[in-house]
């Protein structure tokens, strides 16, 4: 076991452990944890501890990418959605849904990972080296990733900002509200929000705009007239 | 000299599999979609590892674009959960069953 270590420096091995340590505890309390918020912030730890694999094999840029990506934006995504829908509740995880269900999916995860440490211990996939490039540390390696980028992989980049933008029309379609545009509820929102009399909301479409810039002016008027009273 | 790259694969194995015990045994939907997230987390330790064996760059820009769909899917699952959540008022997987034959 220890012959995979030869030739490894001690701080490398500490690194190393330490952080497979703290991915694998963010990962099960990921699994295990019965609060939604409390998993998602698992998942970050689990990110994090990958971002420090990933400078740890040199790939500093991806690491980066991962932290502002990963744990700024997707992250925070999940926990936008789970304060939104209000499911942060506690999930009884003691209550098996379906009898016999977790033993099988135990058994088939443990294989599975059986199967994936024999292919990973026997290297079956090494393919040819450096198709495009070899991959060195610092900057010399975030120069060659720009150009692996944007020479060899030009058009799955071009590719990416189709998909970006397909995601994006899709998640406004997803969560559209059925049929036209309605105008009453944007009213009645407007209307809980400012109070004013003698706006009967006839002009909908042109006060829809004008009214998210009117509601700080508004409100500091009603703040400056309290300050004078 | 850095630890030996079968000993990254071997922990993205097990995050891999622990996520996948995860998408198969929680019945809430954003709870999968992290476990998912788990998955294309150790996928990418993985090709990062190997981009480091190899000394080919094509691995590390293979992470570039598994971040990119990352992306793109969570931001469609999310709006699946929430168009579902809309009518549903629930977000378990259990709940979802309107093709049920």
């Amino acid at each position: 076991m220890n012959s995979y270590l030869i030739g490894a420096a001690l701080p490398d091995v500490l690194t190393f452990f330490l952080a497979g340590l703290i991915c694998v505890i963010g990962a099960l309390g990921v699994v295990l944890s019965n609060h939604p918020v409390r998993a998602a912030l698992s998942l970050v730890m689990t990110l994090f501890g990958v971002a420090v694999l990933f400078v740890e094999q040199q790939a500093d840029f991806l690491a980066a990418v991962q932290v502002i990506v990963y744990a700024g934006a997707i992250v925070v995504l999940f926990l936008f959605v789970i304060m939104l829908l209000g499911v942060d509740k506690v999930e009884k995880i003691a209550k098996e849904p379906l009898k016999g269900q977790r033993i099988f999916a135990l058994l088939f995860g443990l294989g599975f990972l059986a199967l994936i440490m024999i292919f990973g211990h026997n290297h079956f996939s090494m393919g040819q080296n450096s198709v495009v490039g070899t991959a060195s540390g610092g900057d010399k390696g975030i120069v060659q990733l720009a150009q692996a980028t944007f020479t060899n992989y030009l058009l799955p980049f071009e590719s990416t900002s189709l998909l970006l933008i397909i995601a994006v029309v899709g998640a406004v379609i997803l969560v559209r509200r059925e049929g036209p545009f309605d105008t009453e509820d944007l009213e009645d929102e407007d209307e809980s929000r400012i109070v004013e009399p003698g706006d009967d909301g006839l002009a909908t479409d042109s006060s829809n705009s004008s009214d998210l810039v009117e509601t700080p002016i508004v409100e500091g008027e009603d703040s400056e007239s309290a300050e004078a009273i | 000299m850095t630890v030996s790259v079968g000993w990254y694969v071997g922990l993205g194995a097990i995050l891999f599999s622990i996520g996948f015990v995860g998408v198969l045994i929680r019945r809430n939907v954003l709870i999968m979609l992290m476990c998912v997230e788990l998955m294309l987390n150790a996928s990418n330790l993985t090709l990062v590892s190997y981009a480091r064996q190899l000394k080919d760059i094509g691995g590390q820009v293979d992470v570039f674009f598994v971040l990119v769909v990352a992306a793109a899917e969570v931001v469609v699952g999310l709006a699946i959960v929430v168009s579902i959540f809309r009518k549903r008022l629930n977000a378990t997987a259990d709940d979802i069953s309107s093709l049920k034959g």
